[in-house]
């Protein structure tokens, strides 16, 4: 009952944002959490560390944009070939990476995905090599509404950020999740209990691949472009980040998580300006050159403090009063 | 004459580069293999460490005048005194979690320590002359072989082949073993197995600050100049098998000439090479070439 | 679980409204807004230094035109073009901005680019070299300033060619960017009579360069084009010195700054060419302004400085004349004016948006010859802008058939 109502609330404040803040920041904002969400799914419910996500988040995005820019199809089947590409590296990756575990699994994951940025340097004529993909047009939604509005476009953004949360809450709390979950908490015995372990694994690799490519394929349309950025390593870490930030295997810890950081490296500089200018104090206005300082803090507090991320914390603590009540 | 279409001197001297790129390598995932081989923390901020020890090295011959020489000495110091602090204050509380939590924690430092040296000093590298007593190069005749790299592959062998010898050969280094296999034991008999870790972390460290002394005179010595090394060294660990220092001193003299030949018949793809090798080897042994299975 | 769903529902909107306080497209102020690297590779170059620069090109500009006040804002995109086309998409929407300055990154600008000719805004790049910008990706918004791959290609090919340099061998950085410089450079070096003996390209980034110095040096050219920028050409000059290629062969550094110099030293450059834009030392107005900026930022500025503060200053005085800052009317206007001023004494903006303008051939002196700290250079030749840069003919930009 509680659930419902809160999401029911949230829902109606996402719906009402747009006309407060500025649409095309609070879309970032909702591919971004629908990145953290996909990636959460590999590693808070089945444990499985993958440092090479970007790969997916950004072949996705020069798959779509590209079949937006230059063979001519429609948003929604662009959508699609952005998603199958995410997949379909999904599945190799997976394939190859499954049969290794722990910090293993996680390196190469990092050696393939590095390969995906190598020839996302190299095929300059489908990515346009570090001069990006420009020039991605928004297109009609069902050839009728006009995405170039950046209204329209948010709640098509939203519907899909939605869809997406909704599809990873049903795998949660579906039998095939189950089986994620005592995948994450004691494989030998998953296996003992005869479960084949490796094609869960692999499902919820593709699953989570393909949603990250949806929130890619989504942000390369909404901003028009795409950039080796996406692809690399670094981009890997900050999806990991936003997702210990905000409560690994929690279900709305990873949007917090990129909410909060995304607002970061977008508005550090104005938030510098603000204090400055309210404080006095002329070293804040420096601020916004030192993104990758403050990132960095926040990741080792994180790690120290809370370790459960801000919404695990929240979780941990309400479970406590409950026991005192 | 030739070799793959190459002449053969030319190849030879493709060779013994790759030899000096791989002893360095070696030296780098030195300090890493010890590190996760003994006390099981994947330390990200190894490449942080490393561009400290080059940042040290130029401002003790910067500011208060002292020799190369010296800050070879002093600057390893100073980041393995520093490393003991972080160990001390924050990676002993990650000790009982999973390996995550200290590869983010280090991650965190990574950033922390370059965002910090880049705010102070930007991006465009302090100058760094080669010391005197290195100048000048020795013709071998099929290449010019610069003096200071022959030197960068002497004293990265004798430190790779000391700590490889103290570590598996000697009292100490079995003490070392056993206390992070089994610390309880260990401490029942008297030895005090907490300050052997921080030590440990801290010589790890001092290693890679090490090698950036050796580095500086030869790359640019900038805060980012450790960024794009850290996943390579990475690599060779992975490919050497994470707990054997042994692997990863052979794998990086191994990558360096693969990396060199590289250079020669597809020289885009070297940076890249070492993924491939990687992927192909953790899926042939899994746990690396000379690694124990965890 | 509930109150987590409102936290992040209401953290989406705080988010989305921090910024938007000042929702109104102000009429009364100019406003000023650049978007540069002022964090990684490029920082130095351009960065904070550019900034001062602007700044500079305010006050002297009397920090009002018309009674109308003017307003200065800057962001660091950390060399991402996602946060450089979200500020500058934001700015013009939600904050007023009226010109927007372009610092390094070609990826960046060529996304601002579009922002701006989609908001009709004037968009002037100054750090940026990737020669799209007034061919493909044109647009009647976007002005070139500062230089870029084809006119640095065609200086320093052309005139060393003449020189006697006439087989080169080209160590490039492995992607679009390298690769131009390359192309730029080859087709130069072959029309003036020059022959291209190979090539070998390295990854980039690189780390060590040594076996492609050596690569060239078997080559048995007479001269090594460096088509590579930044902390690559700094780590390629550096090995060419310890492996004695730079005794063999003469250095051709592609796009070079005067900070990397600096930071290489002149023992390892002298006798190095490059070509420049601008130059701190070339006469006695460059002299004067660089000596303001000097007291500032503690180092000589660079072309890109200069670039910024002549743009800023250009951009200010075609509003005062025309009254107004509608885009078009400006851009009329500054495309009809002669530019004479600490920058250059002849530059022109072609319909395309590229300012055309003077380019200078250096040559690095030697430490012996140095007589001030930041005495780098030696004016070998000057090299008139229609030469340097592309022709009408050769020209792809739509609008300037």
């Amino acid at each position: 009952m509680n659930k419902k109502l809160g999401y029911s609330i949230a829902f109606v404040l996402a719906l009402g944002a747009p006309f407060v803040g500025y649409p095309v920041l609070l879309m970032k904002l909702l591919c971004f959490a629908l990145f953290a969400c996909a990636f959460n799914l590999l590693i808070g419910f089945t444990g499985l560390l993958s440092f090479g996500h970007a790969a997916f988040f950004g072949a996705a995005g020069y798959f779509a944009g590209n079949a937006m820019k230059s063979w001519g199809l429609p948003f929604e089947l662009s959508l699609l070939v952005g998603v199958l590409s995410g997949a379909a590296i999904g599945l190799v990756m997976g394939g190859l990476a499954i049969r290794r575990q722990g910090i293993y699994f996680s390196m190469i994951t990092l050696a393939l995905a590095q390969m995906v940025y190598f020839a996302a340097l190299r095929f300059t004529d489908f990515t346009g090599g570090e001069d990006g993909l420009q020039g991605v047009p928004r297109g009609k939604l069902l050839g009728v509404l006009d995405l170039g509005s950046d209204l329209a476009m948010y709640y098509v953004v939203l519907g899909i950020f939605i869809a997406g949360f909704a599809l990873i809450m049903r795998t949660v709390h579906s039998p095939f999740g189950q089986v994620l979950k005592a995948i994450k908490e004691n494989e030998p015995r998953a296996i003992s209990l005869g479960y084949d372990v490796d094609r869960y694994k692999l499902a919820a690799f593709v699953l989570s691949a393909s949603l990250a490519a949806l929130a890619g394929a989504t942000k390369s349309i909404v901003l028009g472009f795409e950039t080796l950025t996406d692809v690399h390593w670094a981009m890997s870490g900050l999806v990991i980040l936003m997702t210990l930030v905000g409560g690994m295997g929690t279900l709305v810890g990873p949007i917090i998580g990129a909410i909060l950081i995304i607002s970061l490296e977008n508005k550090l500089g104005d938030f510098g300006t603000m204090m400055a200018g309210a404080t006095g104090v002329e070293w804040f206005s420096t601020l916004g050159e030192a993104v990758s300082l403050v990132i960095g803090f926040i990741f080792v507090a994180c790690v120290l403090l809370f370790r459960k991320g801000i919404v695990g914390e929240i979780l941990y603590l309400q479970g406590k009063k409950r026991k005192r009540a | 004459m030739e070799i793959f279409g190459r002449p053969l001197p030319m190849m030879m001297s493709q060779l013994l580069l790759g030899l000096v790129n791989g002893s360095f390598y070696a030296m780098l995932s030195l300090g890493l293999a010890v590190i996760f081989g003994l006390l099981n923390v994947i330390n990200f901020a190894h490449g942080a460490m490393y561009m400290m020890g080059a940042f040290v090295a130029w401002i003790g011959m910067t500011y208060f005048g002292m020799s190369y020489w010296s800050m070879l000495l002093l600057a390893p110091l100073i980041v393995g005194v520093l490393g003991v602090v972080i160990e001390r204050t924050m990676l002993r509380r990650l000790y009982k979690l999973d390996h995550l939590y200290g590869l983010l924690l280090t991650f965190g430092l990574t950033l922390l320590v370059e965002g910090g040296f880049r705010s102070f000093y930007g991006v465009s590298g302090q100058p760094f002359e080669t010391p005197e007593a290195l100048q000048g190069a020795t013709d071998l005749g099929f290449m010019v072989m610069p003096n200071y790299r022959a030197w960068v592959v002497l004293a990265s062998l004798v430190v790779c082949l000391a700590t490889w010898f103290v570590i598996e050969k000697t009292k100490l280094g079995a003490y070392l073993r056993a206390g992070t296999e089994n610390p309880k034991l260990v401490e029942a008999f008297g030895i005090n197995v907490p300050l052997m870790v921080t030590l440990t972390y801290g010589f790890g460290v001092a290693l890679a600050g090490f090698a950036g002394v050796l580095a500086a005179p030869i790359q640019q010595v900038t805060p980012l100049m450790g960024a794009n090394l850290i996943i390579v060294v990475f690599a060779v660990v992975v490919i050497g098998g994470m707990g054997s220092i042994l692997g990863s001193i052979v794998t990086g003299m191994a990558l360096g000439v693969i990396e060199g030949l590289t250079k020669v018949f597809y020289p885009e793809f070297a940076n890249t090479v070492v993924f491939l090798v990687m992927v192909i080897i953790l899926l042939l042994r899994p746990a690396g070439l000379f690694g124990k299975e965890r | 679980m509930k109150r987590n769903a409102i936290a992040f529902a209401a953290a989406f909107c705080a988010v989305g409204s921090v910024g938007s306080a000042h929702a109104q497209i102000s009429g009364d102020t100019i406003k000023i807004g650049f978007i540069t690297d002022m964090s990684g590779v490029y920082s130095d170059i351009d960065g904070q230094g550019g900034a001062e620069a602007i700044k500079m090109a305010i006050a002297d500009a009397g920090g009002a035109i018309n009674g109308k006040k003017i307003e200065f804002v800057f962001a660091d995109h950390q060399n991402k073009a996602d946060i450089a086309a979200s500020k500058a998409r934001e700015w013009f929407d939600q904050q007023g901005v009226d010109m927007l300055i372009g610092g390094t990154n070609s990826g960046a600008n060529l996304a601002m680019a579009k922002v701006a000719a989609d908001k009709k805004k004037v968009f002037i790049v100054i750090g940026a070299g990737s020669s799209r910008l007034t061919n493909e990706e044109c647009t009647p918004y976007t002005v070139h300033y500062a230089y870029d791959t084809v006119a640095l290609a065609r200086g320093t090919g052309s005139t060393m060619v003449k020189q006697g340099g006439k087989n080169w061998y080209f160590l490039t950085a492995d992607y679009a960017f390298g690769h131009s410089l390359e192309k730029d450079t080859s087709e130069v070096v072959s029309k003036s009579g020059g022959k291209v003996l190979g090539n070998v390209r390295h990854p980039f980034p690189g780390t060590d360069f040594s076996s492609f110095l050596m690569q060239a040096s078997s080559s048995g050219a007479q001269v090594l084009g460096l088509a590579n920028a930044g902390g690559d050409f700094i780590n390629s000059v550096k090995a060419a010195n310890e492996f004695g290629v730079s005794k063999k062969m003469k250095m051709a550094g592609l796009l070079v700054f005067i900070n990397d110099i600096h930071s290489l030293g002149l023992n390892a450059t002298a006798g190095m060419y490059l070509t420049d834009g601008w130059y701190w030392d070339m006469n006695d107005t460059t002299r004067a302004w660089s000596k303001r900026y000097f007291a500032k930022m503690k180092k000589e500025p660079s072309m890109l400085q200069a670039g910024d503060y002549s743009a800023a200053s250009q951009y200010l005085a075609a509003v005062k004349a025309v009254g107004t800052d509608d885009a078009d009317k400006v851009m009329a206007k500054l495309k009809s004016t002669t530019i004479k001023d600490v920058f250059t004494s002849n530059g022109v903006i072609r319909p395309d948006g590229r300012m055309v303008h003077d380019m200078y051939l250096m040559e690095v002196k030697k430490q012996s010859d140095s007589k001030y700290p930041w005495d780098y250079y030696k004016v070998v030749a000057t090299i008139p802008g229609d030469q340097a840069y592309m022709s009408k003919s050769e020209s792809k930009c739509a609008l300037w058939k």
